[in-house]
């Protein structure tokens, strides 16, 4: 019985001394330290474009000089899909490696388990990925800010769209969680704002990745919808196209479409992917700006590859990161939270600025239609909706937000 | 009308598809009785290997199924060479043991697959000359659909017939029944049990394949169908493939009636089937009570009370973690209180399972429960940490009062799955009641109350709870309620022969082990400041299983050094790329070098050692 005892500390002992070896050397020239978690090995195919995103600026930021002539130093942590796993990381990112900040995370509750992590440490985490509009609302604090544009933006950009059209006889399809049924219900109420005669007729919550396509088109048909709104998302999504394809569904049906015009839902559906579709994505290949041409050729020559929508939040990420870093007077959180109110940078989608108000960035998204271009899902007719108009106002924002 | 009976046809499309990778799980059970979690990632290889030969074949018929033919086989080899180098070693391990290895086996392919193709999803192409729809009373069928409708009956005739027509099937089904006896005649088991392994893998490899006409190739594909396969296995009767088929079409129609009706329903449905099946039939629909193996019959080494020195060097060991916080450093605390929740949480487990012989699959539940009510009571009704913690072990054995009362009247797998599928309806409760648990946004702001802020001071708590959890598990496993437990398990007919009232003793050990695992459910809440769905999901409860099986089922303290290695592997093996294929052979090295786990391993060594010194003073 004895041995498990000694067992606990002699593995401790082995793990604690890489840790102890790596303690902050406090030189003016030491790198900065920032902390990173994502899911990489729950959803590599969203979260490694990601990666190579915030890798590549991370990289031309040091080649610059770095900030305040230190380098940045990441130290990018997996949490294999667990909310409790990412906290005891941030944890040890605080409190062993002496990260000055946080930021990543993709799926929405992670992201909240983050958020209230940072309350509760006292640190600064920026909300790279996760879409769910409590992160910045209803839980939001005063150590969080998020840089994607969130569920109810997006969902209001196609609300707007889906006004113009004729349909009034409306279903939904969203996967059973969070995600899903924030998604509907801001379409329903920005629509409804919009176009109060709409009436919303059938609603269906397959499991997430788990999707009956089969009886799910079914379901939906019947109901005899004039247009339809979906949510769903990845492996889903492949079997709603399919099934609704071979079922007739979509024939003389408007289809608006959350995130399916980003890369990582539409390249995978190659051929098949849907034509007409409304939908907020990322065009990146029709981008002319010449700040995002640079972007993809350096991405492109970099990983071999081209961006995703990952992508560009990770490099996002990393230039807000550089960006406050260099803005604040120190490294100590009540000065990085002051830097961070309000701030503006530059990206190769334009300025972004982190509202003061509710903490949620002004980066935006395209809206446009899907289309075919040589044998791959493109988006076409699109344009680029800044965030700003798509959030409340701050008086509204704030109003949302726990106090402090 | 039409509607509903085009309806009706959909849901047996996708019960086809559901019975084709169940089949292959249900002989292999059936047979060799290993609960093979591998089983959904040869359904993955399947549809993957699939799509790479679609793509390099020749376009048409017969290159499409000419890709699915040689993609089971490929999945049915990689089956025999796992049979092979692997499950061959442990035959003889503990029941269940083979869990683990097929568990690191997952670990390996999920990261194989992600390196070969990729992270995006891949999707194939529809299968030639069955592209399109058909009308059927004026409703359009996709003729794929139609195909998978007719494959599903096929299957069960081929597989019956090669059981009932064949000579290997008649030695296989002898072999189900009495596995030594078929031994004794001269047969050779080994090689039976291979060709088993690999018409199994080859039943999965296929239905795998048979899914890229319908949906991308994943990489979640694995676990999402290993889930819902059991449920078809278990519903039906183990080793029935009949069962399989039938149970397979139960779920596969009730799902499409039922999102007619209430669209969420889909994320519990099979669950509440098998629930429903098993308290009705405890051996699910075609399955027959299970005949106890010969190797059930052999007693274990009874526990032991600890000896004086070993109890003085296990009181050393407590205070020495007791000083720790002096020495290390501020994240090995929160490390350490991890540690702690893990061995609490096992060695409640491995209080059902090791002492009373009741597997559970769905041990979450009571973890999931302790954790919901300690966050809920701070944050919704205001509680201190103190009462909110003290509320927790209460709804576990609340939840385990609950749930024990349908379990203890059934046993072995079926016992296990209905803990399972009792979990899953908690956690689908906790994930649908959003007004009460916010869904999968979770509990936030749970929190340790002002005074046990600092590491030091909660680790202190978490010690002095999971340490005390631990000691009063231990003290009941000594006691006389102990001994009836493990009686109970060594032969049910001699402990009530002899008066006892197992199933009311059994019911208590849920009670006790549902109330320790809440503890540790609220110890955890308080550490990591929020609460989500994840604690009541299967992973946690295969996280559990894995440690108690990995730290030895036969000995008291094997739970804990379980916990501790698989929470430290996990941190520590996290760090790299590509961790889960060194985790997974972390765990297949520890599972052939010690089949009786750590704890086992270990006294060996021990044994080992000591011989040697003898003999070194003999000399």
């Amino acid at each position: 019985m004895t041995n498990r005892r000694t067992f606990i500390t002699c593995a401790a002992a082995a793990l604690a001394a890489p840790l102890f070896a790596g303690a902050p050397v406090l030189a003016a020239d030491a790198p900065i330290k920032v902390g990173e978690v994502n899911s990489y090995t729950r959803l590599p195919a969203f979260t490694e474009p990601y990666r190579n995103g915030w890798q590549l600026a991370l990289e031309e930021i040091n080649a610059a000089g770095g900030i305040k002539g230190r380098k940045i130093e990441v130290i990018s942590r997996d949490d294999a899909g667990k909310p409790g796993n990412a906290v005891k990381i941030a944890e040890e990112l605080v409190s062993s490696d002496g990260v000055v900040m946080l930021f990543g995370t993709f799926f929405s509750h992670i992201g909240l388990a983050v958020t209230d992590f940072a309350k509760q440490r006292k640190v600064l985490f920026i909300a790279s990925e996760p879409l769910s509009d409590a992160i910045v609302w209803s839980k939001g604090n005063r150590y969080t800010y998020r840089l994607r544009p969130s569920t109810h933006m997006q969902a209001a950009m196609l609300a707007e769209m889906a006004a113009k059209l004729d349909a009034t006889r409306w279903a939904t399809v969203a996967p059973n969680y969070a995600y899903g049924t924030d998604a509907v219900a801001a379409f329903k109420s920005e629509l409804k704002k919009r176009k109060p005669e709409v009436e919303f007729v059938d609603e269906q919550w397959p499991t997430l990745f788990k999707m009956d396509g089969g009886s799910t088109v079914r379901a939906i048909e019947r109901a005899k919808p004039d247009a339809i709104y979906n949510v769903t998302f990845g492996s889903d999504l492949a079997k709603f196209v399919r099934e609704g394809a071979i079922r007739g569904l979509f024939d003389g049906r408007e289809v608006v479409s959350l995130l399916t015009g980003e890369p990582e839902y539409l390249d995978p559906l190659g051929g098949e992917a849907p034509v007409g579709w409304i939908v907020t994505g990322y065009p990146w290949y029709d981008i002319t700006t010449p700040e995002h041409q640079a972007y993809v050729e350096a991405y492109k020559a970099k990983w071999g590859e081209s961006p995703k929508t990952g992508s560009l939040v990770g490099y996002n990420s990393m230039l807000a990161v550089a960006e406050v870093l260099g803005n604040a007077k120190s490294t100590d959180t009540e000065d990085l939270l002051a830097a961070m109110d309000g701030l503006t940078f530059n990206s190769p989608s334009g300025s972004i600025t982190f509202r003061a108000s509710d903490h949620q960035s002004t980066m935006g998204a395209w809206v446009g239609r899907t289309g075919l271009r040589d044998g791959k899902g493109v988006m076409v007719e699109w344009s680029y909706k800044n965030g700003a108009d798509y959030l409340p106002s701050d008086a509204e924002a704030r109003a949302m937000r726990p106090a402090d | 009308m039409s509607f509903y009976f085009a309806q009706l046809l959909t849901g047996l499309a996708n019960a086809s598809s559901l019975f084709l990778v169940a089949s292959g799980l249900s002989i292999i059970f059936g047979v060799t009785r290993i609960v093979n979690f591998a089983h959904g990632s040869f359904f993955m290889l399947g549809a993957y290997l699939a799509y790479t030969f679609v793509n390099i074949l020749p376009q048409g018929v017969l290159g499409f199924w000419g890709a699915v033919i040689v993609a089971a086989a490929m999945v049915s080899l990689i089956g025999a060479v796992i049979e092979f180098a692997i499950l061959r070693r442990i035959y003889h391990a503990p029941e269940l043991f083979q869990l683990v290895a097929t568990f690191g086996v997952v670990l390996i392919i999920q990261d194989l697959t992600l390196w070969i193709w990729g992270a995006e999803d891949l999707i194939g192409p529809r299968a030639p000359g069955l592209t399109g729809a058909v009308r059927i009373f004026g409703e359009p069928i996709p003729e794929y659909d139609l195909l998978l409708i007719a494959i599903g009956p096929v299957v069960l005739c081929g597989v019956w017939l090669i059981f009932h027509r064949s000579r290997w099937g008649v030695l296989v089904r002898a072999a189900t029944q009495d596995r030594e006896m078929v031994g004794a005649l001269g047969v050779n088991q080994s090689w039976l049990f291979t060709s088993v392994f690999m018409l199994g893998s080859f039943l999965a490899g296929r239905g795998g394949a048979l899914q890229v006409p319908r949906e991308a190739a994943t990489l979640l594909m694995d676990l999402n169908v290993i889930a819902e396969a059991f449920v078809v296995v278990v519903i039906g009767g183990m080793g029935s493939v009949l069962g399989a088929y039938v149970a397979a079409t139960l779920i596969g129609v009730l799902n499409a009636f039922g999102i007619l009706i209430m669209p969420t329903i889909a994320l519990v449905l099979p669950f509440l089937v098998m629930a429903v099946v098993l308290v009705v039939r405890p051996w699910g629909l075609f399955g027959r009570p299970e005949r106890p193996q010969h190797s059930a019959l052999e007693s274990e080494t009874p526990l032991r009370l600890l000896s004086g020195p070993a109890a003085y060097a296990l009181f050393g060991a407590v205070v020495l973690m007791a000083l720790a916080p002096l020495a290390v450093d501020e994240f090995m605390l929160v490390l350490a209180v991890d540690i702690l929740i893990a061995s609490l949480f096992a060695a409640s487990l491995h209080f059902l399972m090791g002492l009373g012989g009741m597997v559970s699959f769905g041990h979450a539940a009571y973890f999931g429960l302790g954790a919901y009510a300690a966050a809920l009571a701070t944050t919704t009704l205001g509680l201190g940490m103190i009462a909110s913690m003290i509320l927790a072990p209460i709804a576990g054995a609340m939840g385990a009062l609950v749930i024990g009362w349908f379990c203890v009247r059934l046993s072995g797998v079926y016992l296990a799955m209905l803990t399972l599928a009792a979990a899953q309806i908690v956690w689908s409760i906790a994930f649908q009641w959003r007004d009460l648990t916010g869904g999968d946004d979770g509990v936030l702001g749970v929190w340790p109350a002002e005074w046990a802020t600092s590491k030091t001071t909660y680790y202190y708590l978490a010690l002095a709870l999971c340490v005390g959890g631990i000691w009063l598990l231990h003290r009941m496993a000594h006691s006389p309620f102990g001994y009836v437990l493990r009686g109970g398990r060594d032969s049910a007919l001699r402990a009530e022969a002899i008066g006892i009232d197992l199933r009311r003793h059994q019911w208590a050990g849920f009670v006790a082990a549902g109330a320790l695992a809440g503890l540790a459910g609220a110890v955890f809440a308080f550490s990591k400041g929020s609460v989500f769905p994840d604690e009541l999901a299967i992973p946690r409860s295969i996280d559990g299983l894995i440690m108690v099986l990995l730290g030895g089922v036969h000995a008291l303290f094997g739970p804990i050094l379980g916990a501790s290695a698989f929470t430290l592997l996990e941190d520590w093996i996290t760090r790299f790329d590509y961790w889960r294929f060194i985790f997974g052979l972390v765990i297949l090295a520890i599972v052939i070098a010690a089949p009786d786990g750590l704890a086992g391993g270990l006294n060996r060594l021990g044994g080992l050692l000591t011989s040697l010194r003898n003999k070194e003073a003999a000399r």
